[in-house]
């Protein structure tokens, strides 16, 4: 790899040139791809792989929308329509949220931010791949194959009674959390081992506190989903009596023990969103974040309390009012270290440069549905009013505000914020900012419908429904039709940027942030040289001397 | 300003004062909500004009929260949280308390249809007929798979959960119909799971109950699987099915002691358990100890009861319950005693048990 030191670097870091030697054309061949250990290119088949699997989960999405369209059936039958909802549900959670951003952001620039030249274990990060790509396999073979029709959630004794295939779904999730497992593992020890030279902990970046977060419960909470699926599994095939109570099992026991992990889960998902947001507000205002240590250890709080919460998913299911109580104040805590992070996003603003581009439209449609999705959430933690709402669609838009308007935001904001660094090509700006207000609005012309459809009394799962639920489905599904045309725009730009975009300066928004010390798209070695850090990242109090804004060791 | 607020969003009819008294939380949470939301909103909104970017490499000055800062983001939100939480949750301890005049009915969920049976009345499927102005208990189980009783207008839901009894009530302010929607997802049925609940004068209803327990017809809906005959009460019932399934092999009912705790009294009585815990003889309690023996065995008694979960469905269930109910000592007929109507077990000897 030494050719890529001959490169000569850039005069200015100002001055497009795209790096001619760079980890994309370093070496060719299916073969290079296949076996790579590279972050950076493993990075870019998780881009690739969860983009795929985000657009067959959309397509299902769409499906169940245009179903809905009318009260009665529209273009599938009942048990069409039962699959469609649980191939959604399964298909975003397991194979977008759970891994996109970790996935591609985090494995791309994690050694990036800390000056190092891979994760510790590059070949178990290869692994992550490919049992998520078997994991992906088995369940898709479930899809083909009659498709389970018992929800994302596998509540039992549905789950194991039903006729429809629900052991390769459950099978793919098992193997799907192997690979969740393996990158939380990579990711903790890389950033515990692999920072570069003057990078104290209180220098790490936003990013890297937040994806540890999320590693610490990727790794303590995915072996009991992974437990719990395999005993639903054993359950449907074998008739074991674990949960469904006419073979002496208990149902309550399966909530538990889900939730257990699918809240946190959420958590899983949701912080990935608030680690890119953290770079990406500083990078927009030009200014270091107003209250580091609050957005750093509000992200571990918010791993700690979120394994409490799970009890809030049960209000209605029999469990003790007290318990009710508890899990409900606790589930408060979270909203409570989420809104510290809200205001001192805000506050970054503050008397800092603030220029208006594509991934600062999705920083404030993240803030959007994160004040909305999280105060949703506060609404259905006091437990008198999540009575009324457990189980309705105004539960289905609150999750779909925070968690997937939480996630998409802060994906499309990474995907445009550090598009020029991973393949050293501009996308089209003005279609980016076009691209932008198409998804917010079409997100909230689908979701809004749906909180007061929830309110109104509309249970979710529903196939059919009274009439005096039809105008605001029919609302529903035109926002869901606008967000799809947002998507394919996106997808369109991006990939037509990759060929005929401009070219990419080494950092073309003058971010301080730490990956943009590197050539774009950076050399595979990653710095030319050894970086020793003497600043936090995002210090924008001197204005920098050339392109130097790291100190290179000699 | 209820009504305005309750039509922009969307909120059913409230059928409750129970129902206005939740709507009114939801206004004062969904109020603060809006007023937070479009303050961080206008304070973004001030930033991004006023610290516009000048120059592409502008330097901006580093700025570090004071402790105040931090106090506050923390402070303010807490502070709505944890008052919501203190309307909300007595409100969610109101509803899981039923009033102790409440007349009671159990609600089977089953695919997918609703069964409603009252004590010593008729049966029913999919219609409950109520009286207004008077709280009404509903014992909630499933027959097969979890389903949720949901009544929007009286914001109520409770999960149908087999092998369980739950509870919850409402109190119906005026005659009127409401609909009742499964809310846990079911299968192929789930949406068509629609029932309702007829709120009627108290007369009317009294009249109606009469007339339906003279007649035998309202049970001929009920499905032929079901071994319970509803033309008799439930407690009648009771008593029939609890001597089929060999239960006062070990419970007696004249407060004899035999094997198993005995029935007579046993009905909201505080028992004492093996660990030291008290309980009280509640519904719930008492279909745990069908499906669950060994879950809470009472102090003194040894844990030989062999599981009835599987064996016994619903609405058995319901009416031995309901003819342990029956069992009290005001309740019970003057006549003498007629003498355990068990059978001894083989082999055993009742005072080896300590």
């Amino acid at each position: 790899m030494s050719q890529s030191l001959d490169t000569t670097p850039p005069s200015s870091a100002d001055e497009p040139a795209y790096n001619p030697r760079n980890y994309l054309n370093a070496e060719a061949g299916a073969m290079s791809w296949l076996l790579t250990r590279d972050h950076k290119r493993i990075g870019i088949m998780y881009l690739v792989l969860t983009s795929v699997s985000f657009f067959l989960g959309g397509f299902f999405a769409l499906l169940v929308r245009i179903e809905l369209l009318t009260p009665g059936p529209t273009i599938m039958n009942a048990m069409t329509y039962n699959r469609m909802f649980t191939l959604h549900g399964v298909v975003m959670i397991f194979l977008f949220m759970i891994p996109a951003i970790p996935g591609i952001f985090g494995n791309f620039f994690l050694p990036l931010m800390i000056g190092a030249r891979d994760v510790a274990f590059p070949k178990l990060n290869l692994l992550s791949v490919y049992l998520y790509l078997i994991g992906a396999v088995i369940a898709l073979y479930g899809m083909i194959h009659g498709g389970a029709d018992t929800g994302w959630t596998f509540y039992t004794p549905y789950s194991t009674t039903t006729v429809t295939k629900v052991v390769p779904i459950l099978l793919g999730a098992f193997v799907l959390g192997f690979s969740s497992i393996v990158t939380g593992l990579n990711f903790i020890v890389t950033i515990h081992t692999l920072r570069a030279p003057g990078l104290i902990w209180m220098r790490l970046p936003l990013f890297a506190w937040s994806i540890y977060a999320t590693s610490i419960i990727q790794i303590l909470a995915t072996p009991v989903l992974g437990i719990t699926l395999l005993m639903v599994a054993v359950e449907h095939a074998f008739g074991f009596g674990i949960f469904d109570p006419a073979r002496g099992g208990d149902p309550i026991l399966f909530q538990h023990m889900f939730w257990f992990y699918s809240h946190p889960a959420v958590y899983i998902m949701v912080l990935p969103a608030m680690a890119v947001i953290s770079e990406v507000v500083c990078a927009s205002a030009r200014k270091n974040i107003f209250g580091y240590k609050a957005v750093a250890f509000s992200s571990l709080g918010i791993a700690f309390v979120g394994f409490f919460t799970w009890g809030h998913h049960l209000f209605t299911s029999g469990q003790s009012t007290l318990d009710a109580g508890i899990f409900g104040i606790l589930s408060m805590f979270v909203g409570i270290f989420t809104a510290i992070k809200v205001f001192n996003w805000t506050a970054t603003l503050y008397k800092g440069a603030v220029v208006f581009t594509t991934w600062f439209a999705y920083f404030c449609g993240f803030l959007f549905f994160l004040v909305f999705g999280g105060m949703t959430g506060i609404a259905l933690a006091t437990v008198s009013l999540d009575v009324h709402w457990q189980d309705t669609y105004f539960v289905v838009a609150h999750f779909h505000f925070i968690m997937v308007g939480g996630v998409i935001m802060a994906w499309l904001a990474a995907l445009h914020y550090w598009w020029p660094k991973m393949f050293g090509k501009m996308y089209p700006e003005r279609w980016g900012i076009v691209g932008a207000m198409t998804i917010i609005f079409g997100f909230n012309a689908t979701f809004i419908p749906q909180f007061l459809l929830g309110n109104y009394g509309m249970p979710r799962r529903y196939y059919s429904y009274p009439e005096r639920f039809w105008p605001l489905n029919v609302a529903s599904t035109a926002g869901a039709s606008l967000l799809g045309f947002g998507f394919l725009l996106i997808a369109v730009y991006l990939l037509w940027s990759l060929k005929w975009g401009k070219v990419a300066s080494a950092n073309p928004w003058h971010s301080r942030g730490f990956e943009w010390d590197t050539l774009s798209p950076p050399p595979v070695e990653n710095f030319l040289s050894d970086p020793i850090y003497t600043h936090p990242p995002h210090d924008y109090t001197e204005v920098p001397s050339g392109a130097a804004e790291v100190k290179h060791a000699t | 300003m209820n009504e305005l607020m309750r039509r922009m969003l969307f909120l059913p009819e409230q059928g409750s004062a129970y129902a206005v008294e939740v709507d009114h939380l939801h206004f004062f949470v969904i109020t603060v909500t809006m007023l937070g939301a479009f303050g961080v909103a206008g304070a973004a909104l001030l930033f991004f004009v006023k610290y516009r970017r000048r120059r592409d490499r502008q330097v901006t000055e580093h700025v570090e929260p004071r402790a105040i800062h931090e106090v506050l983001f923390i402070g303010v939100p807490l502070a709505f949280f944890l008052l919501w939480f203190a309307i909300g949750f007595p409100l969610f301890v109101k509803l899981q308390t039923p009033p102790k005049d409440a007349i009671d009915v159990y609600v089977q969920g089953k695919k997918w249809m609703w069964k409603f049976a009252y004590p010593g009345g008729p049966n029913g499927v999919d219609v409950l007929r109520v009286p207004a102005g008077r709280p009404v208990r509903l014992l909630i189980t499933s027959r097969d798979v979890i389903h949720s009783f949901f009544v929007p207008d009286f914001r109520i839901k409770q999960d149908a959960v087999p092998g369980r009894y739950a509870q919850t009530w409402f109190n119906a302010t005026q005659p009127g119909r409401h609909q009742v929607l499964c809310a846990e997802y079911c299968g192929l049925g789930h949406s068509a799971m629609l029932a309702e609940i007829i709120a009627m004068p108290p007369a009317e209803y009294e009249a109606w109950l009469a007339e339906s327990r003279r007649s035998t017809v309202a049970a001929a809906q009920d499905s032929p699987e079901d071994r319970v005959d509803p033309r008799t009460s439930l407690a009648e019932q009771g008593r029939r099915l609890a001597s089929e399934y060999g239960c006062f092999k070990c419970h007696t009912v004249d407060g004899t002691r035999h094997i198993g705790p005995t029935w007579l009294d046993l009905y909201r009585k505080t028992e004492r358990l093996q660990d030291g815990k008290n309980v009280v003889a509640d519904e719930a309690y008492m279909t745990e100890s069908m499906m669950d023996p060994a879950a809470k065995v009472v102090a003194g008694y040894q844990n030989v009861m062999p599981t009835f979960q599987g064996r016994i469905p619903g609405p058995e269930v319901a009416a031995i319950v309901e003819f342990i109910k029956s069992l009290r000592t005001d309740a019970v007929r003057p006549e003498p005693s007629k003498g355990p109507v068990y059978v001894p077990v083989p082999g055993y000897d009742p005072s080896i048990v300590r």
